[in-house]
């Protein structure tokens, strides 16, 4: 055995692992950490394909970004998880058998001649001295994919565009400061002194 | 990143695009700047594309990723001169119902560049994020008037599955892919067709076949094409109605422009397989459309379900494979995009701030109210029922024509005898138009440019069914 195929195989046994604990386990922070712990793997396995662009892609995404949100909605929210795990052994049979007939059809279909990994080419290994395929897929995004890329960010514009026309709302009655009316504020726009007679003490 | 000009008239619209959202910050909500100078640029783009078309030949750029042909001049002039009556007709009544005129107006151009690169797009990619622009923007339109709760409804809806339909379409995409080694759609027609080096096997190709199902659920959802058409009535009448007339004009004929580059471009070997399913889809969108149409009183479910029966005619020429069949889809594309914008347009017309015209009801009497919008409806609806001289007469008999002509008799006798059940509710409301007292006594008052626009739009529907000879031309241009 290679060292990359036991790797390997130490990788997918933390996946699964991993995996059936999101779903397994009674405290909803810690199954967000099981999330991260696969993510983490699965972008070691990534890593074993030489697809380090995606694997430091997921890390930085998947770990840094989303699930850091992930758990600042677990956390904030303070789900209550038991109701929904009421009548997990009365659907259990049903989900069973839903996960057997897929993954029987999986075992079909991979298995069968016509999706079988030898119909579809080897990938070529990338000799040392050639580009890392970050800056591979650097030179394709900005050459050949410019104006995919264009369209992309287009439409990232029209989602900003969308969220801000659908949520922001102008109050009349909203109360707010200006700080530069504030500044602006002297002793004569706000101090009136009066001048009284005394009077005396009754 | 070559014959970036063939790209000009979608580059132009988006920085225009962009320019106008800057300007829309600044200017008063109520004045209509940004409506002028949408219509502007959409005026340039449709120039542009306009100048474009002259050239016969095909020309591809952007590594093959974008194709410059007479299909897709024809198809964008259309589209952008739809456009430009939708805004038109819509200015009016986004500004009584105080819905943000600047980003109506923004999205809406965005949507228009999103169709545009759809119908050029010959590279998966790249025509799934245009449709991606289109479909983002759509979702958007429908929510945007945000007191409403059935418009959120239905963007909610509209949103969920078409994101649904957009997964369809890319793991389709990605099987396609997976099969072939190619995104271009020029290089997959070659590579399945056995005509490049690297051709696969006969065995590889069930990938191919496979991903093709998911591909036509997808264009099927984006078509509304029965049984995906779900989400039609219920976006049509939750959403409102100028955003209704935008989502059933001009969109239909970008995904007819991407169901001919998806299978006539890239899949045409595999016509074995989908002519198939776009039979069976086709008939049942007939019988449905037409069918559930005749039981609705809502006069926006009831175009939703003329929509979807008319998905089916549209259908019936492509199930041919033959090139005589697609320029009569293509024609029939066109001509319903304007058709029902005339429709809507008369529906917007109607309305007024507080009382939109929604139900069958609200066009009683429009005759006596205002004879005008009743002869733009009237003219309208015997299009859209297939009767002559109204160019939907000649879009039916010629997609009738090439389906008999291909060995589908059977389609074609199912189509006559559905447009005969869906001539009833056409004509049910010219009916109500003409013969009915009116139950609303309010005068209709139509700005002078609208009625400029609605004449020209009646003028086009009658007109161009007297001399279909232009848009029939170009089509047939677009496919020899």
């Amino acid at each position: 055995m290679t060292f990359e195929l036991f790797a390997f195989y130490c990788f997918a046994a933390i996946v699964v692992f991993a995996a059936t604990a999101v779903i397994s386990s009674r405290n909803p922070v810690h199954s967000a950490m099981f999330l991260v712990l696969t993510f983490f793997t699965c972008a070691g396995i990534w890593m074993l394909l030489e697809a380090e662009f995606l694997a430091v892609t997921l890390v930085l995404v998947y770990v840094g970004a989303v699930m850091v949100l992930f758990l600042f909605v677990v956390m904030m929210l303070d789900v209550n998880v038991e109701p929904l795990r009421e009548g997990f052994v009365k659907y259990l049979p049903v989900g069973l058998l839903v996960g057997a007939v897929m993954l029987v059809e999986m075992i079909f279909l991979i298995t069968q001649r016509y999706f079988k990994s030898d119909q579809f080419p080897v990938p070529e290994r990338a000799s040392a001295d050639q580009l890392s395929n970050t800056e591979m897929l650097g030179e394709l995004l900005y050459s050949q994919y410019l104006f995919q890329f264009e369209i992309a960010a287009i439409i990232l514009l029209v989602a900003i565009v969308a969220a801000i026309a659908l949520t922001m709302r102008r109050r009349p009655d909203t109360k707010y400061q200006t700080p530069a009316v504030q500044i602006a504020a002297s002793k004569k726009g706000r101090l009136r002194v009066v001048q009284m007679p005394a009077e005396k003490r009754s | 990143m070559d014959n970036l000009q063939i790209a000009t008239p979608e580059i132009f619209l988006l920085a225009a695009t962009c320019a106008v959202l800057v300007v829309g910050l600044f200017v008063n909500a109520k004045s209509n700047t940004v409506y002028w100078l949408s219509q502007l640029s959409l005026l340039v783009a449709l120039l542009m594309s306009f100048t474009q078309s002259g050239g016969g030949d095909a020309v591809t750029g952007m590594s093959g990723a974008y194709t410059l042909d007479s299909f897709s001049s024809t198809l964008k002039t259309w589209l952008l001169v739809v456009s430009i009556g939708v805004l038109l007709y819509s200015r009016d009544y986004v500004g009584d119902r105080k819905i943000q005129r600047s980003e109506y107006f923004v999205l809406c151009l965005f949507a228009t560049s999103g169709m545009m690169i759809m119908v050029s797009a010959t590279h998966m990619l790249t025509m799934y994020l245009g449709l991606e622009l289109l479909a983002l923007s759509q979702y958007a339109l429908v929510a945007l008037h945000r007191d409403n709760s059935r418009a959120a409804e239905a963007a909610m809806k509209y949103f969920v599955l078409g994101a649904l339909a957009s997964g369809m379409l890319l793991y389709g995409m990605s099987m396609i892919y997976g099969a072939t080694g190619s995104l271009d759609l020029n290089v997959i027609g070659q590579i399945l067709a056995g005509t490049a080096s690297d051709s696969p096997s006969a065995e590889r190709t069930v990938g191919a076949r496979f991903g093709l199902t998911f591909v036509i659920v997808g264009l099927a959802f984006k078509l509304g094409a029965v049984p995906f058409h779900m989400w039609v009535p219920d976006v049509y009448e939750g959403a409102p109605t100028s955003v209704t007339m935008f989502i059933s004009t001009a969109p239909k004929i970008a995904a007819f422009a991407m169901l001919i580059r998806l299978l006539v471009g890239g899949l045409e070997t595999l016509n074995a397989d989908w002519q198939q399913m776009l039979a069976i889809m086709s008939a049942l969108s007939v019988v449905v459309g037409n069918l559930i149409a005749i039981a609705q009183t809502n006069i926006k479910r009831m175009l939703a379900y003329s929509t979807i029966s008319h998905v089916g005619f549209l259908l019936m020429g492509v199930v041919g494979v033959t090139n005589e069949g697609y320029s009569a889809s293509m024609f029939y594309a066109i001509t319903y995009a304007f058709t029902t914008l005339a429709a809507f347009g008369v529906l917007l017309a109607a309305s007024r701030e507080g009382h939109d015209v929604e139900v069958l009801d609200d066009l009683a009497g429009l005759g006596k109210r205002n004879a005008f919008l009743a002869s733009i409806m009237m003219l309208s609806m015997i299009s859209l029922a297939g009767v002559p001289p109204a160019v939907g007469f000649y879009a039916k008999l010629s997609v009738l024509q090439a389906a008999v002509g291909a060995g589908f008799a059977w389609l074609a006798i199912l189509g006559v005898i559905m447009s005969v059940v869906g001539a009833f509710y056409y004509l049910r409301v010219i009916k109500m138009m003409f013969f009915d007292e009116p139950t609303d006594s309010v005068e209709i008052k139509v700005a002078g440019d609208v009625t400029a626009g609605l004449a020209v739009n009646g003028l086009a529907v009658i007109g161009f069914g007297l001399a279909p000879g232009l848009i029939m031309s170009a089509s047939i241009a677009a496919f020899s």
